[in-house]
């Protein structure tokens, strides 16, 4: 029991110091702060399941990619072009190692910072408001995501993979992609009430993966189920980072893009009002 | 003066559940404020609202002259948050969680590195600065979650249920550094259900039970108006308490049956003691003490506060 109060006379008072937040209820324009934060536990802690989240998608490509791609040699894809097989399916693992990766930090972690932790409680607390907490930790997400992302790309140009400079442009394309499921994932997150529920995740993303033309195009499918999975997102994601990596860019590529860019909008709006209604109450 | 903290006729429902049912109160600049009450009593929702993280249902409240259904972030700015539950950031270090917490206030890091330190040294967690929170025990946890409500200065400070669960010693210790806090001109306000928390740290407190306010003023006026002076307690055993209360008529000034004992309400203590002897009763045991705020709260409520 040394010192009797908490000011000291070198220090100013903290008062004059808070950085004057918005006149809202929903966003004080402080994400910075939850994205330091997040990024102090995420790269101090536990760097072997960051690394780990990499690998994967790169095991994938020599699997499939080199090892049953020996034996099919080359692909018809939908636009009629034929294509290495490698070449085929390295951009759409591309899309969902973004995906994954984005969906884990935006559920899991999201999920657990909400209920058992009770970070964002805390959080919540002090001057942050609900959006600054769903931006900075989508902002976590991507840095991930763009992490992930570059290595792949980089494998992918020593495979040989590559064909055109537009491929530069894959690792932002996969920052816009991931940063779309991040904000969808934790909208979904805000409803899910125990840990069984977020087993449905996996119901969902695993399908997405197999069927999004991911390793066969998908004139394979009749034309209903076609449509459908047009309007899935991972399949928008796999077409725009083919087109970039072939460098096949036309205004489709754009409208994929523009729908990964909706999908954020919608989904960090979704995700603010929903904290706001799980913790503003 | 201005009150910092104002409410008129607040309620909260959830549902068709009223936690709150229109309270009325002001909290003063440097004055510490109390709102004593059983588990459930609406203490807890009316922090929440206070803070900002809850909406009242009704009435006005206003906190520094705002409003915090609209301005909760402005309203957050100026207090220090101690919830019920800790919410320590487990993934950081002690120190990271003073400085985390720092910068979403916003504050700059060069002056939440020197806070920091500031702040370990009032929370005597100096030498655990570099451990994990889950590492540290109950009292160090709840000295830190103090702590870290105070990086930005507060002016307010909102404690709900501050002490419990903790040993004897850790309360004392924390008691103490909260009353330094008081002694520097920091508005408290805290909620309780334990009285010698209410009585060593709160200028004026109210009671509340099932959402309203049953009564208010300072610990001892509330003790004066609505105990009494002294009282004893009677152990007859729990079968014969009931029983026996009829048999003390005229002793004292007012008594009170409860499960497991009698308490007698009177001026003078040990002389309503020596009348119960002399009528031949023969309690298991007998307890003469002064009267505390915990028998203001079985006097207006029929109900003992810590079940």
């Amino acid at each position: 029991m040394t010192s009797s109060a908490t000011q000291d006379a070198t220090l100013p008072d903290a008062q004059g110091l808070v950085r004057r937040p918005f006149r809202s209820s929903l966003y004080s324009g402080n994400a910075r702060a939850v994205f330091d934060r997040g990024m102090r536990s995420q790269w101090t802690g536990n760097l072997w399941v960051m690394v780990s989240g990499f690998v994967e998608p790169v095991l994938f490509l020599l699997a499939m990619g080199l090892g049953l791609g020996a034996l099919i040699g080359t692909i018809t894809d939908d636009a009629g072009r034929l294509v290495e097989y490698p070449v085929y399916i390295a951009p759409a693992l591309l899309a969902t190692s973004a995906m994954n990766g984005a969906v884990y930090d935006s559920t899991w972690n999201v999920f657990f910072k909400l209920k058992i932790s009770k970070i964002y409680g805390g959080m919540l607390n002090t001057t942050i408001g609900p959006m600054d907490v769903a931006l900075g930790e989508i902002a976590v997400a991507l840095v991930r995501g763009g992490v992930y992302a570059t290595g792949f790309v980089a494998v992918m140009a020593v495979l040989g993979l590559i064909s055109s400079w537009w491929a530069l442009l894959m690792v932002p394309a996969c920052l816009l992609i991931a940063f779309g499921f991040a904000a969808i994932g934790m909208a979904a997150t805000s409803f899910l009430r125990t840990f069984q529920q977020m087993d449905w995740l996996s119901l969902v993303l695993m399908p997405m993966f197999l069927f999004s033309a991911t390793f066969y195009p998908l004139s394979v499918y009749p034309h209903a189920i076609q449509w459908f999975i047009m309007a899935l997102p991972l399949w928008h994601g796999v077409e725009l980072l083919r087109a970039l990596n072939g460098g096949w860019v036309d205004w489709w590529t754009a409208g994929h893009a523009l729908y990964f860019v909706v999908l954020a909008a919608v989904g960090t709006w979704a995700a603010s009002v929903r904290l706001k209604a799980l913790f503003l109450r | 003066m201005t009150p910092v903290i104002q409410a008129r006729g607040l309620r909260k429902t959830y549902g068709d559940f009223e936690a709150v049912r229109g309270i009325d109160f002001d909290v003063a600049p440097g004055e510490s404020f109390g709102l004593l009450g059983p588990n459930g009593a609406g203490k807890s929702t009316t922090m929440r609202m206070i803070g900002g993280v809850s909406h009242r249902s009704g009435g006005e409240l206003t906190i520094l002259g705002m409003d915090p259904s609209h301005e909760g972030p402005r309203i957050r700015a100026h207090l220090g948050v101690v919830p019920q539950q800790d919410n320590l950031d487990t993934d950081l270090s002690v120190i990271d969680n003073l400085i985390t917490y720092g910068r979403y206030f916003g504050l700059p890091r060069w002056f939440l590195k020197q806070k920091a330190e500031l702040l370990l040294e009032f929370a005597e967690l100096t030498d655990k600065r570099k451990s994990k929170v889950d590492d540290l025990s109950g009292g160090m946890k709840r000295r830190l979650t103090i702590a870290r409500s105070l990086v930005s200065d507060p002016r307010i400070l909102l404690l709900d249920e501050p002490t419990t669960g903790l040993d004897p010693q850790a309360r004392h210790v924390l008691w103490d550094r909260l009353f330094r806090l008081k002694e520097q001109g920091i508005t408290l306000v805290l909620t309780t259900h334990h009285m010698d928390e209410a009585e060593q740290l709160c200028d004026r407190l109210v009671v509340v039970d099932h959402g309203k306010i049953v009564a208010e003023g300072t610990p001892s006026t509330l003790v004066r108006e609505h105990a009494g002076r002294e009282v004893v307690e009677l152990r007859f055993g729990s079968h014969r308490n009931a029983a026996l209360a009829s048999s003390l008529d005229g002793v004292g000034e007012r008594i009170e049956v409860l499960p497991d004992r009698l308490l007698v309400y009177a001026t003078d203590g040990e002389a309503a003691l020596a009348a119960v002897v002399a009528r031949g009763l023969e309690p298991t045991s007998s307890l003469v003490r002064r009267c505390s705020l915990e028998d203001v709260f079985l006097r207006l409520t029929g109900r003992s506060l810590v079940d």
